[in-house]
């Protein structure tokens, strides 16, 4: 400040040297506190976090004492200094009302800081906001630009609902000054308003509209910005905006053809920011509209194609315009050139803009799959990126172009992803794999040797439902077991890392078809060598001693020993010893074993090669009780070992019945051949359901295997009426002709403030599931937006929730979801449900828990 | 956008900027999660991640990274855009700025970015308005500071 300046402002002058003298005062009164940078200075040189904790706390303790006293010259030093504490973590929250105080203050420094510590220690959950209200309403209307920003950007960034409904009509008014600077703040405040509180909308349309007829570009781009808002949450708005389309074209073809602006110019690109928020907004407003789709065609093939693609700006406004023309009703021909845009991303050096290639690529696929395929191989090129999200992006993408002509190329590009990937992609590329290959798989052979391949390739990180369906699978096509077999010998006597599920499928094939592969035909072996049955012996002996294999590997290796002692010739006398050498195993599970399969070999020979009979062809059709028992057994060790107890109370060939069969062993007919599936296999049919089924087309097994059942844990047994429904995939389910359904009751699951959710529950016959249609209405006079339903259910229940129509409930609208429960034990269903929405721009959260679910659902 | 956070390679967090309503010990929480995912994170992937339920976008600049959540629909090429234009506000600003510039003045780094955006949407796009409107605040200031009389009036 220089002496002529105090001349000319007297009064300014006066109030200098007030302040001067109160600040002597002051100084006399109390020393000055320390400096913002010193305080910095002396933080940063704390060596150990105690140190700066000792420094932290000093200071605050010396700012609490100044808050108390009232202190005045030094508050916004003061408050400076407990926002850096703030952000080093520790707490603040007692400088809350001295922001307050200094905005109150006629200083803009004092202002400044206040400001921007109510933004960082207030946000719109504290309880000062009639305090900030009122401060902000004077600010509002404050004669100097810069005090009305100020408190224009406090309420952008802290609005809550009530601040907003109060300040609503100041805001408005500043939407319309004549001061460009205030007019734009204005309007993000207002979209921030619109936000919190939608209801709000109306008393700025006016002013809204007005916006779009500037020049500046700050203003333009705030009330572009707004108008988005407006459109996106509420469909009349939306229709009333539809008239602005060709403003909003001629702006952006402004923008691509006005020559060279240095204000707005990025890196060759005129306003970029501007470009793409209009783009957004016209993809708003073309969306499902032919007409405005046909008014904006032209612009979005100019930008398309004149907007320079050497730098990341370009490209972002490119990547804008692919999304605006898949998403209006465009033109074929620009659809093409959006999809080939994102060819182009693909290629692109920048590994962002590889990513959002992929990325919207996956939203589009479904679209437009045939444009998509002919990318196909940059797409399998990224597969081999190095950067891990985009490698996830392309697997997506890969696996959503599988299709029957392309599944051998592709599948062998993603094989070998598999083996080289890292273990968190391993179980979900592999179960893709696996429903591929089920889905387009050319021939039997083919799908047993990708199968393989996955097995080999995926180690351990493989889901178990791929062990069960491999092994439904080998065991329905008769044709290819003996090549199988003798490959998945081959994969076996190579494996050196104990992959389980390797194991465990390979000694299942062997021992149902040992016999075969000692017997295999030169069209089997191809170039293999033919094991012998010592060789093989020998393999089994490490299996079952190797510490690394987990109990459950050696139950099906004993089991699989078992069997291969009626198909080998000469070799018994070592697998009987092998076999009781179990019997005095420290498992109990695999002690139980080598007991029962003594017997075997023993008392019980004559029964040997009855019981050791090979599976016939799987079917998925079992009684429920064979469910119970094998269910628990494959969810953990324990619970198997729970139950052994109680089969070795029982006779020995009790015993030995329960084990094959299940629980209710005396119903049981030993030569019923669909009854009595072995325990480790049986294990497995379990998963099988799980899974849903394989491909039917095979005339040997009853052909409805699995079906819609994919996600329930059936132990129902399917009716067996031969429909060639092959199809399995997940959104079938309900049209598929096996379920037939029978009503019962509705329950009223929740009730409470004018939201209602009723559940109608329908049992699914011949299984376990209930299908439950729930449907939530609004009786109150608001939208009720953002509408979550969530719910949980015991661990014994398998809980399925299919999407909900939609999140928003208007007032006497409703929202409807279905949900499946399936309920392997018949138990009683124990629901807890948590509910989420907007209203009136408040998040309500609800929990409950439901409990009256009638029982007979489940008979 | 829903926040913005600057933190140094160290993990420090340097500013941070929040447009939604959130109680603090969530943002600490939110904050020390994040700036943990990102510092693991090699130079080699891109600077997007799929973290929760946010899309977040991040860049680093010299030793500070630049880190913002930002909505479903946003564009994220276009939010490295918005970055950029921050560091070269920063940078006009301060004269080649550093980290130690936006430690011991972070109240104006605060400041220059609510001259950039509000409520998380981009209000100015142009460089020279933003910066007019930072010089012009800054006089206020200093105007009413009385430095002559003593010179450690201001924040110091």
């Amino acid at each position: 400040m220089n002496a002529s300046e105090h001349g000319f402002n007297p009064a300014f002058n006066m109030a200098t040297i007030k302040q001067a003298i109160n600040e002597a005062v002051e100084r006399v009164r109390m020393p000055t506190p320390m400096r913002l940078r010193d305080l910095i200075r002396q933080i940063r040189a704390a060596r150990t976090a105690a140190e700066e904790r000792s420094v932290v706390n000093k200071e605050c303790a010396y700012i609490r004492s100044t808050f108390r006293e009232e202190d005045s010259v030094w508050r916004c030093r003061n408050i400076a200094k407990l926002l850096y504490i703030h952000m080093l973590g520790y707490p603040a929250h007692f400088g809350q009302l001295e922001c307050l105080k200094l905005i109150a203050s006629p200083r803009f420094t004092d202002k400044r800081i206040g400001y921007l510590g109510a933004m960082l220690l207030l946000d719109e959950r504290q309880d000062v906001h009639l305090l900030i209200t009122n401060c902000l309403k004077n600010d509002l209307n404050s004669t100097t630009q810069f005090v009305v920003g100020l408190a224009l950007c406090t309420l952008g960034a802290i609005a809550s609902p009530e601040m907003a409904r109060d300040l609503a009509a100041e805001v408005e008014r500043l939407m319309k000054s004549p001061n460009a600077y205030i007019r734009k703040k204005a309007g993000l405040c207002a979209f921030r308003i619109i936000r919190r509180v939608p209801d709000l909308m109306e008393i700025f349309l006016p002013a809204t509209r007005s916006m779009l007829s500037e020049k500046n570009h700050g203003v333009l781009i705030t009330g572009v910005t707004l108008i988005t808002e407006m459109c996106e949450n509420s469909i009349d708005t939306l229709n009333h905006f539809k008239k602005i389309v060709p403003n909003l074209v001629r702006i952006l073809k402004n923008l691509i053809l006005a020559g060279y602006s240095p204000e707005h110019d990025v890196s060759g690109v005129s306003d970029p920011f501007l470009q793409v928020k209009i783009l957004k907004l016209l993809r708003v407003l073309g969306k499902n509209d032919a007409d405005a789709s046909e008014a904006m065609n032209d612009i979005l093939a100019q930008v398309a194609t004149n907007t320079e693609t050497s730098k990341n700006v370009g490209n972002s406004i490119l990547y804008e315009t692919v999304l605006s023309i898949m998403d209006i009703k465009s033109e074929s021909g620009l659809r093409v050139l959006a999809i080939n845009i994102l060819g182009r991303f693909l290629l692109n050096n920048d590994k962002n803009i590889r990513y959002v290639a992929l990325n919207t690529l996956l939203k589009t696929v479904h679209i437009d799959t045939s444009a998509v395929q002919r990318h196909r191989s940059t797409i399998l090129e990224c597969l081999k990126d190095p950067d891990v999200s985009i490698r996830r992006r392309a697997m997506e993408l890969s696996f959503a172009l599988v299709n029957s002509q392309n599944i051998r190329t592709m599948m062998k590009e993603l094989l070998t992803f598999l083996e080289k990937s890292e273990p968190e992609f391993k179980a979900p590329c592999s179960s893709s794999i696996v429903l591929a290959a089920e889905r387009y798989a050319p021939n039997k052979r083919w799908h047993l040797d990708t199968l393989l391949k996955v097995l080999v390739a995926a180690g351990n990180y493989l889901r178990d439902d791929v062990i069960s369906s491999t092994i439904q699978l080998i065991s329905e096509t008769t044709s290819q077991q003996a090549y199988i077999t003798l490959q998945l010998w081959q994969a076996l006597s190579e494996d050196k890392l104990d992959k389980q599920p390797l194991i465990q499928v390979a000694v299942w094939a062997i021992g149902e078809y040992g016999d075969l592969v000692l017997s295999a035909t030169s069209d089997d072996i191809n170039d293999m060598v033919k094991p012998t049955e010592e060789d093989i012996i020998d393999v089994y002996k490490r299996l079952l001693w190797s510490p690394q294999n987990s109990p459950t590997t050696k139950q099906f290796a004993l089991m699989s020993l078992t069997k291969l002692s009626t198909r080998f010739s000469h070799t018994n006398n070592k697998i009987q010893q092998i076999v009781s050498s179990f019997s005095s195993n420290l498992h109990i599970e695999l002690q139980q074993r080598g007991v029962e399969f003594s017997q075997l070999f023993g008392k019980h020979s004559n029964l040997r090669s009855a019981l050791l009979e090979r599976m016939p062809p799987m079917e998925v059709v079992r009684n429920s009780s064979d469910v119970q028992t094998n269910g628990d057994m494959d969810e953990s060790e324990d619970k198997s070992n729970d139950n052994s107890p109680q089969h070795s109370n029982n006779t020995d060939t009790n015993v030995l019945l329960d084990l094959l069969g299940g629980t209710d062993s005396s119903d049981l007919d030993i030569i019923k051949p669909s009854s009595m599936p072995t325990q480790p296999i049986s294990n497995n049919k379990d998963l099988l359901d799980l899974l849903g089924g394989l491909d039917l087309s095979n005339p040997v097994t009853t052909s409805d295997t699995g079906l819609g059942f994919i996600m329930e844990n059936n132990n129902g047994s399917l009716p067996l009426d031969n429909n060639d429904t092959s199809n399995f995939l997940m959104g079938d389910i309900l049209n598929t002709n096996l379920v037939n359904e029978k009503h019962v009751p509705t329950l009223t699951a929740f009730d409470k403030n004018g939201l209602k959710i009723v559940f109608l529950l329908e049992k699914v016959s011949e299984s376990n599931m209930v299908s439950i249609h729930l449907t939530a209405t609004n009786s109150t006079i608001s939208n009720m937006t953002d509408f979550l339903f969530q719910a949980a259910v015991p661990k014994a229940f398998h809980l399925q929730m299919l999407s909900p129509s939609g999140t928003i409930i208007s007032p006497n609208g409703q929202v409807t979801q279905i949900l499946r429960v399936t309920n392997p034990n018949k138990g009683a269903l124990r629901m807890r449900i948590r509910l989420s929405y907007t209203i009136d721009g408040a998040l309500i959260q609800e929990q409950t828990e439901v409990n009256n679910f009638p029982t007979e659902i489940w008979d | 956008m829903q926040f913005m956070l600057l933190f140094s390679r160290q993990g420090k967090l340097r500013l941070q900027k929040w447009y939604v309503a959130h109680p603090d010990k969530l943002k600490k929480k939110i904050t020390r999660e994040l700036i943990t995912t990102i510092l693991t994170r090699k130079p080699k992937m891109c600077s997007f991640l799929e973290w929760k339920d946010l899309k977040v976008v991040y860049k680093r600049y010299a030793s500070l990274y630049f880190c913002c959540a930002i909505e479903q629909d946003d564009n994220e090429l276009l939010t490295l855009e918005v970055i950029h234009r921050y560091v070269e506000l920063l940078d006009k600003y301060f004269g080649s700025v550093c980290e130690l510039d936006i430690i011991f003045n972070f109240e104006k780094a605060y400041f220059i970015l609510d001259e950039l955006l509000l409520g998380g949407e981009i209000q100015e796009t142009s460089k020279k308005n933003v910066l007019k409107a930072i010089a012009a605040q800054d006089l206020l200031q200093e105007e009413e500071t009385p430095q002559g009389f003593f010179e450690d009036h201001g924040l110091g």
